[in-house]
């Protein structure tokens, strides 16, 4: 934390010159980042959710509004994006999830689908370098979805970013795209049946009667259920993190759209009518204030069951 | 209120109550809500709370509704249609997660025997029709709210089961102790008025 009143009295009585304009801006950056950081320290005699997720809705709704073409409100919900990222990182929150593209976004039209897809490759590939907000605070992004329904040159480009930051261990950035809920259920079940018909099968192999025994059960109705929920758990895309604290969706609409449906169920879900490339600080601080509300009765919920 | 008199319900089909389980024991309160919803014209409506306290006291809710019924998975056909009855359906934790783990089984065994028959028909297993199909067999079907109202000190769905609400507008009603019935029109209204996109 650096003091800058010297260069204020300096400044005070020289002559306004571009250098001197850039220095303004930097010191008033560093001065509403110190105010921020005093604002986070307030707000941890509290508790900080671990985990929060966010339905970036309203790109397209801002554009009309602002009379941008068609696609600049993405570009600029991405910059709200990064902004949020940083404060969320610099709170403490160690998990963020966002829901970039649903499977249920692939009934856009083509053109609209695949200028989306384009942005999104530019982005992943922007990530990866060195002064991004990634390597910045030591996150780990993650992909989470049917990565098989991206094109090529977007799945190659995720895959890259994945591998590139495996070893970061500070943070967790989980990008959900070519995702939604029900698919992640259903995929999850299936991982289980077949890992369960591999370890049926080895026990086969090995000769232990387990295995048979096992299946004359399934197919009579009569044995104990092979598949425990656990085994479905573990193999949900959002695994990589714990369930989320709070579940933040812009635009002011009520309803989740098939995102984190299963991992919501002690979750805060925090709608603002706010549009995503408008939101800032301020919607994040009244998010956590009203978490560290209903945070004691939530988490006796979670305990309860 | 007056503006709200001309409430159109087409667009609520399925009407979905999520309350916390200490509330869930109000049953007059219950009854109250039911009774409301009823003189509103919402025909069907599913109650929810974690615990199943509210399927505990299902018999003392039905004894004080006269013209309600059951949902019973194997008439939701014809019952969806029919309009003098209000029907009701009793839902808690165990319809949501452990559900779907005892629709995994049924899938299993679906795999198992394709397996065995060396026929390649994996793909047409898991699917989500068949999922929806699995959880109906194990009694845990049931459509998807249009609306669910959250009484309890929370905006949170405590657990609903995850197939159902994948579009559902999910509003926070406050306590049930203090619930208004003109609270409740306005959260009705207002839902009809929500458009929705589906992804599109």
């Amino acid at each position: 934390m650096k003091v800058f009143l010297g260069d204020l009295v300096l400044i005070q009585g020289s002559i306004m010159k571009k250098d001197d304009r850039s220095r303004i801006n930097c010191i008033f950056e560093n001065f509403v980042t110190f105010l921020r950081k005093c604002t986070f320290c307030v707000l941890s005699v509290g508790p900080i959710p671990e985990h929060i997720a966010y339905i970036m809705d309203g790109n397209r709704r801002y554009a009309k509004k602002q009379n941008l073409i068609e696609g600049t409100g993405h570009r600029v919900g991405f910059l709200a994006l990064m902004s949020m990222l940083k404060y969320c990182y610099e709170m403490g929150v160690r998990y963020v999830t966002i829901y970039a593209f649903s499977i249920d976004n692939f009934k856009r039209r083509p053109e609209e689908v695949q200028s989306l897809m384009d942005l999104m490759q530019e982005k992943i590939e922007g990530l990866m370098e060195e002064e991004s907000i990634v390597n910045r605070y030591g996150v780990r992004v993650h992909f989470l979805g049917n990565l098989k329904l991206l094109s090529e040159p977007v799945r190659l480009a995720a895959e890259r970013a994945m591998v590139a930051t495996a070893n970061n261990s500070k943070a967790v950035l989980s990008i959900c795209v070519a995702y939604n809920s029900t698919n992640e259920i259903v995929h999850a079940v299936e991982k289980a049946c077949e890992e369960k018909w591999e370890e049926i099968s080895l026990l086969n192999a090995s000769g232990s009667g387990y295995g048979l025994i096992g299946l004359e059960c399934i197919e009579k109705d009569e044995g104990e259920n092979l598949i425990k929920l656990i085994d479905i758990e573990k193999h949900m895309y959002v695994s990589v993190a714990p369930d989320p604290d709070i579940l933040i969706r812009t635009s002011g609409e009520t309803r989740l759209s098939n995102f984190l449906l299963w991992q919501s169920a002690y979750c805060y879900l925090y709608s603002t009518p706010v549009l995503w490339p408008e939101i800032g600080f301020r919607h994040l601080l009244w998010a956590i204030l009203n978490f560290q509300r209903n945070h004691f009765y939530l988490e006796k919920k979670r305990k309860q069951l | 209120m007056k503006s709200y008199k001309a409430l159109n319900l087409g667009k609520l089909r399925y009407l979905a109550i999520v309350v916390g389980s200490e509330e869930a024991y109000q049953t007059s309160k219950v009854i109250e809500l039911l009774q409301w919803l009823e003189a509103i014209g919402v025909k069907h409506v599913c109650l929810y709370d974690m615990e199943g306290v509210l399927k505990r006291s299902k018999e003392a809710i039905l004894e004080k509704m006269s013209n309600t019924t059951v949902f019973q998975e194997a008439d939701e056909n014809d019952k969806l249609l029919d309009q003098k009855h209000m029907m009701l359906e009793f839902v808690s934790f165990s319809d949501g997660k452990e559900a779907v783990a005892k629709a995994a089984n049924l899938l299993f065994a679906k795999y198992l025997t394709s397996n065995n028959s060396s026929e390649d028909q994996e793909g047409e297993i898991f699917t989500e029709p068949h999922m929806t199909e699995a959880l109906r067999a194990v009694g845990s079907g049931g459509p998807e709210p249009d609306l669910l109202l959250v009484y309890g000190p929370a905006r949170c769905h405590q657990g609903f089961p995850a197939w159902r609400i994948r579009y559902t507008e999910i509003v926070h009603m406050g306590s049930l102790k203090s619930m208004r019935y003109g609270s409740l029109i306005k959260a009705i209204y207002k839902f009809t008025m929500v458009r929705q996109n589906y992804g599109k």
